[in-house]
C-alpha cells in the first residue's frame, strides 16, 4: 500500500525539456511544485566533465546517457498479425534518463514546424483533395502557427537558438531558411561558423539554384545570457555532442537553462531516481487526484496533487495514459478511441560521399553545424502526380567522426582485417554524408498499446509499438533521396551511396529518436486526447506535454516543438487555468 | 490554491534579558537591521553548519595551530547566548571576552569587530535573540596544548590587537568611510585576506595583501595593480560581490561561500562604498618581467594549455564573463602563491550561484590525466602570458598541495 504524502499543488512528471519548462513557469506562479524523475539528478559540472566527457566508449557504445532497457523498454511489431518482442538493447531510438532526458544527448538541431503543419489534414485536402492516399490519417492540430510563434520565440531565448531567419513578419530574410513561417524577430545568436562539409554542400546546393541556409542550432554560436540569466559558452566544435551530455555549457538542454534556476526556488522540490507508476483518478474518472511513485529505495508513496502534467518522454506519457486508464485505448479495428492513436516515426535518408581529394576533417563538429536546404521538406514543392505528400529537410551537419563509431568505408570492403583497416586511413577524411530527415505520416495501423505479455520489473505491462513505414512514405523517401543524389552528383564524388529508407521498419540500427503521437492533440475529443492547451479531453487538471501530442511528424527534428509546446501549456494554465480551474475548451 | 507566502517577522522571540531594549515598531526595524548586518558579517560561516538550525554552531575552523569551533550564538541559556546581557556580547565584539571575561581566540575576528559601532552591536544582539534557541553543546577550544590556554591570549592581544571602534577620516568621503567601516569591521575582509604574522595575527602592514588559509589562496585585494585588483573597476568589484563573477573572475572555495551568504544579500550602496574604499589610491604597479616565451615549461605549458585549457578559457586568455574566468591580468593568477590555482587544475572546483548568476559552472578536475610536471607547466605559462607575469610552478608544488588534498 502506497504511503500518502501530504498534497502539493502541482506534480511534474519527467524533468526533461517540457516538464523542466512547465514547472519554472508555473513556480513562478507561487504554486509548490515537485517534479518527478525516474533518473539521477545530472548536472554539467559533475556529470559532464571536460576531461571524461568525451568518452566514445562510455555514452556512445554503451549509452550511460540512456534509460537502462532492464529498467523500461518497449516491444515492437511491424504490423497487428506479428507478436511484439522486447528491445532488450536499444537500437531504432534512444530514450534518455536523468533530469534533461533526452535533452541533454540530442544534437541540438532547433526548427519550428511550418504554419501548415498545424493544420495539414485540412491544407492538404485542399490543395490535392482525391490525391491524398486514404491510407493516411493525419491530422489538424487545433492550433494555429500564430498560437504557436510565440511560443517558439520564447524557447528560441531559452535556449540561445543560433541561425539566420529567413521570414521575418512576412519579409522574406537573403541566407536564411525562407520556406520558415514567419518570425517576430530574428534569431537570438547569429549562425555558428561552419566547417568544410556543409560549406562545400552550401555551393553546391547554391549553383543548383537552391537556397541553402545555416541549420537553427541550440549548440550557441557566442556566449550568451539566456532569458533565465544562465550562461552558456560558445560552442567549440569538440565532435562529441549527439550521445553526449555538453561539457562547454555550449549545447541547450534542461540543465544547462532552466534547471539552474528552477532548482533555486524554494517552491520547487525535484524528487530524483522516483518512478511515477500511474496517475491516481478519482471515481468519476475526470479528476486526476495525483500521482502514485516508487522511490530509490522501492518504497511506494502517493503524492496528491491538485494539478496533475505529464512531461516525459513520448513512451511514458503514452503508457502512464494507458496504465492510469486515462481516454479509451486506440483499437485499429474499430478506428476507435484515442489513447496510443497516429504513432509516427522519422524517415531517415542519405547519400554518401566517398572524395580522392578532399580533407574534411571530420572530427571537427557538433550535432546541429550545418548547411541545409528545404526545397524538397513536407509540402514546400508541389506533389501534385508525384503519389505521396510530405518529404525532408535536407541536410549536412557532421557531428563529429569519433573513433570507435566512424569508419566510412565503401560497399564491399571487408568487416575487418588489413584491407578494411587500408579503407579506413584512405577514406576517413575525404568522406561526408548528405542526410534527409523526413516526415513520417500516421496510418490507421500505427499505434501504440500495451504489451499482453512483457512486463517491466514492476509488474506492468510495456508499451507495444506496432509500426512499419505506410508506402506514401517509402515513395517519398525514394523521391527526395533522388534529388538529394542529384546534389551529391554535382560534387563530383569518387563513390556515391544513397540510402533511401525501403523496405519494412527495423528496430535495430539507429535511425532516429524522433518518435511521435498516441496522445495527439487537437479540436475534437473522438479523435484527439489533448486540447490545443494540451488539457486532457474530460480531466481538466491532468495536462500531457511532448511529441506524443503530435498527430503526425514533419521532416523536422521535434524538440523546437516540444519545447514550444510546453511554453503553450504553461501559459495556458498560468493565464487562463488558475483563474478558472475547468476545461478550457469545450466542445 | 496558490500559496501565500508570509513574512514572519519573529519578534515575538525577544526574550527577557532584552528589556532594555525598544519596543514595537523601534523594535521591529532593530531587529531587521540586525538581521542584515548578520548577514552582512557573514556569521552563519562560522556560526551554522549546513543543514543545521541557524546560528547552532559546530563549524569546524582548520587553523595551524589546531581546531577551533564557532560557538553556539542562539539565545539558548545553556548552551548559546541565552543568559548574555548586551554588555556581554559588546565585551565579546570589542575586546574579544566571552562570558565572565573569559578570553576568545582571534578566529572569532574581534581583531575587525572591536570597529563595529556600539549601535550595530545592540541591533545585531537584538535580532540574535529572536532565533531559534537550540540547546547544541559546542566544545570551542579544541586547540592541543599549549595553545588551549586561553591565558596565552593576553600576550597575543598586547602585540596583535588594538581595542576601538572605526573612526571615520575626516579627509575622506561619508562613502570611502562606510567603505572602510564594512572592509575593516564587521565585513571582516582582512581575516582572510591579509597575510599572518608567526602567531597568526594580521600582518597589518600589508593589510589585504593576500593570504593562504585552508589550501586556498585568498588573494591580494588591495589597490596594488598587479597582483592586487587594481586592474579591477569599481563596478567590476561590485559586480563580483554581487553576483559571485565578473568579466574577470568567478568567484569559487570560500569566497564561493561568502558570496552566496553574505555579499550577494549587501545593499548596492554598501557595495559601491567598498568598491570604492578599495579602489582609493589605485594606482599603476610595475609589473615583474614575465619568464621567457622560449622557456621548456612556458613551451611545454603553451602545448598544454592548446589542449585542455583553450576551449573554454579561450585560446588568449579571455574567458567568458561570468562562465570561465579570464586568465589574462587575473589578481589569483599572478599571486606570488600559486597554491589556489595548483588547487584547481587538480582537483576542480565549483563557482558559488547567486539569483543574479544562477549559473553555478564548474573547473573540472585535471588531477587524475595531468602530471605533476604538466600542471606546473600550463600554470607557468599561464602566469607569464597575455600580460601575467608571476614565479614559476614546480613540479614540487604541485605535489605539496596534492598531498594536502589528499583525505587524511
Amino acid at each position: 500500500m502506497a504511503k500518502k504524502l501530504p498534497s502539493t499543488d502541482v506534480v511534474v512528471v519527467g524533468l526533461g525539456w517540457a516538464g523542466s519548462i512547465i514547472a519554472n513557469e508555473l513556480a513562478d506562479e507561487g504554486l509548490k511544485i515537485i517534479g518527478f524523475e525516474r533518473g539521477p539528478w545530472r548536472d554539467t559540472a559533475t556529470d559532464f566533465n571536460l576531461a571524461s566527457a568525451t568518452d566514445e566508449l562510455r555514452y556512445s557504445r554503451r549509452q550511460e546517457l540512456m534509460l537502462r532497457t532492464k529498467q523500461n523498454t518497449t516491444t515492437m511489431r511491424n504490423n497487428v498479425t506479428e507478436t511484439a518482442l522486447p528491445m532488450r538493447t536499444w537500437g531504432s531510438f534512444h530514450p534518455g534518463n536523468g533530469t534533461g532526458g533526452a535533452g541533454n544527448h540530442w544534437a541540438g538541431i532547433s526548427f519550428r514546424f511550418q504554419p501548415h503543419e498545424f493544420r495539414l489534414h485540412s491544407y492538404l485536402s485542399e490543395r490535392y483533395g482525391k490525391e491524398l492516399s486514404p491510407e493516411l490519417t493525419l491530422q489538424d492540430w487545433g492550433t494555429t502557427w500564430e498560437e504557436m510563434e510565440p511560443h517558439y520565440t520564447k524557447f528560441d531565448k531559452l535556449a540561445g537558438v543560433s541561425g539566420k531567419a529567413g521570414n521575418i513578419k512576412g519579409v522574406i530574410q537573403e541566407g536564411g531558411n525562407t520556406f520558415e513561417g514567419a518570425r517576430s524577430e530574428e534569431y537570438p545568436n547569429p549562425p555558428t561558423a561552419q566547417t568544410y562539409a556543409p560549406t562545400l554542400f552550401a555551393e553546391a546546393a547554391k549553383n543548383l539554384g537552391y537556397k541553402p541556409f545555416p541549420v537553427p542550432s541550440a549548440l550557441v554560436s557566442r556566449a550568451y545570457t539566456n532569458s533565465l540569466g544562465v550562461k552558456m559558452g560558445a560552442c567549440t566544435f569538440c565532435g562529441f555532442c549527439t550521445n553526449y551530455g555538453c561539457a562547454n555549457y555550449s549545447k541547450a538542454s534542461a540543465i544547462t537553462t532552466v534547471l539552474p534556476v528552477l532548482i533555486r526556488k524554494p517552491n520547487f522540490t525535484a524528487r530524483t531516481n522516483c518512478e511515477v507508476i500511474k496517475v491516481v483518478m478519482d471515481s468519476t474518472g475526470t479528476k486526476a487526484t495525483g500521482i502514485i511513485y516508487m522511490d530509490g529505495n522501492g518504497d511506494e508513496y502517493e503524492q496528491p496533487a491538485d494539478l496533475v502534467v505529464i512531461s516525459a518522454f513520448i513512451f511514458e506519457n503514452v503508457r502512464l495514459m494507458l496504465l492510469s486508464g486515462v481516454g479509451k485505448p486506440y483499437d485499429p479495428v474499430t478506428n476507435t478511441g484515442t489513447t496510443g492513436r497516429n504513432y509516427a516515426y522519422q524517415t531517415a535518408n542519405s547519400v554518401k560521399m566517398f572524395f580522392d581529394d578532399k580533407n574534411f576533417n571530420p572530427f571537427i563538429g557538433g550535432g546541429a553545424i550545418g548547411m541545409g536546404i528545404d526545397e524538397f521538406n513536407n509540402d514546400n514543392f508541389d506533389h501534385s502526380g508525384l503519389g505521396f505528400v510530405g518529404g525532408g529537410s535536407t541536410r549536412v551537419t557532421p557531428i563529429g567522426a569519433a573513433p570507435i563509431d566512424s569508419r566510412p568505408v565503401p560497399p564491399g570492403t571487408p568487416a575487418w582485417g588489413s584491407a578494411w583497416k587500408k579503407a579506413t586511413v584512405d577514406n576517413y577524411a575525404s568522406t561526408m554524408s548528405i542526410g534527409c530527415e523526413a516526415s513520417s505520416y500516421s496510418t490507421r495501423t500505427n499505434y501504440l498499446s500495451l504489451d499482453p505479455t512483457y512486463k517491466d520489473p514492476l509488474g506492468r505491462p510495456l508499451l507495444r509499438i506496432t509500426f512499419d513505414f505506410p508506402e506514401n512514405d517509402r515513395k517519398m523517401a525514394a523521391y527526395v533521396t533522388s534529388k538529394v543524389t542529384e546534389i551529391a552528383k554535382s560534387m563530383n564524388p569518387r563513390q556515391m551511396v544513397p540510402a533511401a529508407q525501403t523496405g519494412h521498419w527495423n528496430s535495430a540500427p539507429y535511425q532516429s529518436s524522433h518518435i511521435v503521437g498516441g496522445f495527439i492533440m487537437g479540436a475534437d475529443p473522438k479523435t484527439s486526447s489533448v486540447n490545443k492547451h494540451l488539457q486532457v479531453w474530460g480531466v481538466p487538471n491532468l495536462f500531457v506535454v511532448g511529441s506524443s501530442a503530435f498527430p503526425q511528424n514533419p521532416g523536422y527534428n521535434p524538440t523546437g516543438t516540444v519545447a514550444a509546446l510546453a511554453f503553450k501549456a504553461a501559459d495556458a494554465i498560468r493565464t487562463r487555468y488558475l483563474k478558472r480551474p475547468g476545461e478550457m475548451i469545450s466542445v | 490554491m496558490k500559496t501565500l507566502l508570509t513574512v514572519c517577522a519573529g519578534v515575538i522571540g525577544l526574550s527577557l534579558n532584552m528589556a532594555h531594549a525598544a519596543t514595537g515598531a523601534d523594535s521591529y526595524n532593530l531587529v531587521e537591521k540586525g538581521r542584515y548586518l548578520t548577514t552582512l558579517g557573514d556569521c552563519t560561516a562560522c556560526h551554522t553548519l549546513p543543514g543545521k538550525p541557524l546560528f547552532s554552531g559546530g563549524v569546524i575552523l582548520d587553523t595551524p595551530f589546531g581546531k577551533l569551533a564557532g560557538a553556539n550564538i542562539t539565545p539558548d541559556p545553556g548552551t548559546g547566548i541565552g543568559r548574555w546581557t548586551f554588555d556581554d556580547f559588546q565585551n565579546a565584539m570589542s575586546k574579544g571576552h566571552g562570558l565572565d571575561g573569559k578570553l576568545l581566540y582571534g578566529a572569532m575576528p574581534y581583531t575587525a569587530y572591536t570597529k563595529v559601532k556600539r549601535e550595530d552591536n545592540q541591533a545585531i544582539f537584538a535580532y540574535l535573540q529572536t532565533v531559534e534557541a537550540v540547546d547544541n553543546k559546542v566544545e570551542t577550544n579544541q586547540l592541543p596544548f599549549p595553545f588551549n590556554v586561553r591565558t596565552s591570549l593576553i600576550g597575543w592581544n598586547l602585540v596583535n590587537f588594538t581595542q576601538g571602534e572605526f573612526k571615520p577620516h575626516p579627509d575622506k568621503s561619508e562613502q570611502w568611510n562606510r567603505g572602510a567601516y564594512l572592509v575593516e569591521g564587521l565585513g571582516h575582509c582582512g581575516t582572510c585576506h591579509t597575510p599572518k604574522n608567526l602567531i597568526g595575527g594580521d600582518k597589518n602592514d600589508n593589510f589585504l595583501g593576500g593570504a593562504n588559509l585552508q589550501g586556498w589562496v585568498a588573494p591580494n585585494i588591495s589597490s596594488k595593480a598587479h597582483d592586487g585588483i587594481g586592474a579591477w573597476t569599481e563596478e567590476d568589484i561590485v559586480k563580483y560581490l554581487k553576483t559571485g563573477a565578473n568579466r574577470f573572475d568567478v568567484a569559487s572555495g570560500p569566497m564561493a561561500e561568502e558570496v552566496e551568504h553574505s555579499s550577494q544579500h549587501w545593499k548596492d550602496d554598501d557595495l559601491k562604498a567598498v568598491a570604492a574604499y578599495l579602489k582609493d589610491g589605485a594606482k599603476p604597479a610595475d609589473a615583474p618581467k614575465p619568464i621567457a616565451a622560449n622557456d621548456a615549461a612556458m613551451v611545454a605549458g603553451k602545448a598544454i594549455y592548446a589542449d585542455r585549457c583553450s576551449a573554454c578559457h579561450t585560446p588568449n586568455g579571455e574567458g567568458v564573463e561570468g562562465l570561465f574566468p579570464k586568465l589574462a591580468m587575473g589578481p589569483l593568477i599572478n599571486s606570488a602563491d600559486p597554491s589556489s590555482l595548483i588547487r584547481v587544475v587538480v582537483a576542480g572546483s565549483r563557482a558559488g550561484a547567486t539569483d543574479a548568476a544562477p549559473t553555478a559552472p564548474a573547473m573540472p578536475a585535471f588531477g587524475w590525466n595531468l602530471s605533476d610536471d604538466n600542471v606546473a607547466n600550463v600554470l607557468t605559462y599561464v602566469r607569464n602570458t597575455w600580460g601575467n607575469a608571476a614565479p614559476a610552478v614546480s613540479s614540487g608544488d604541485v605535489k605539496d598541495v596534492r598531498e594536502q588534498l589528499r583525505p587524511k
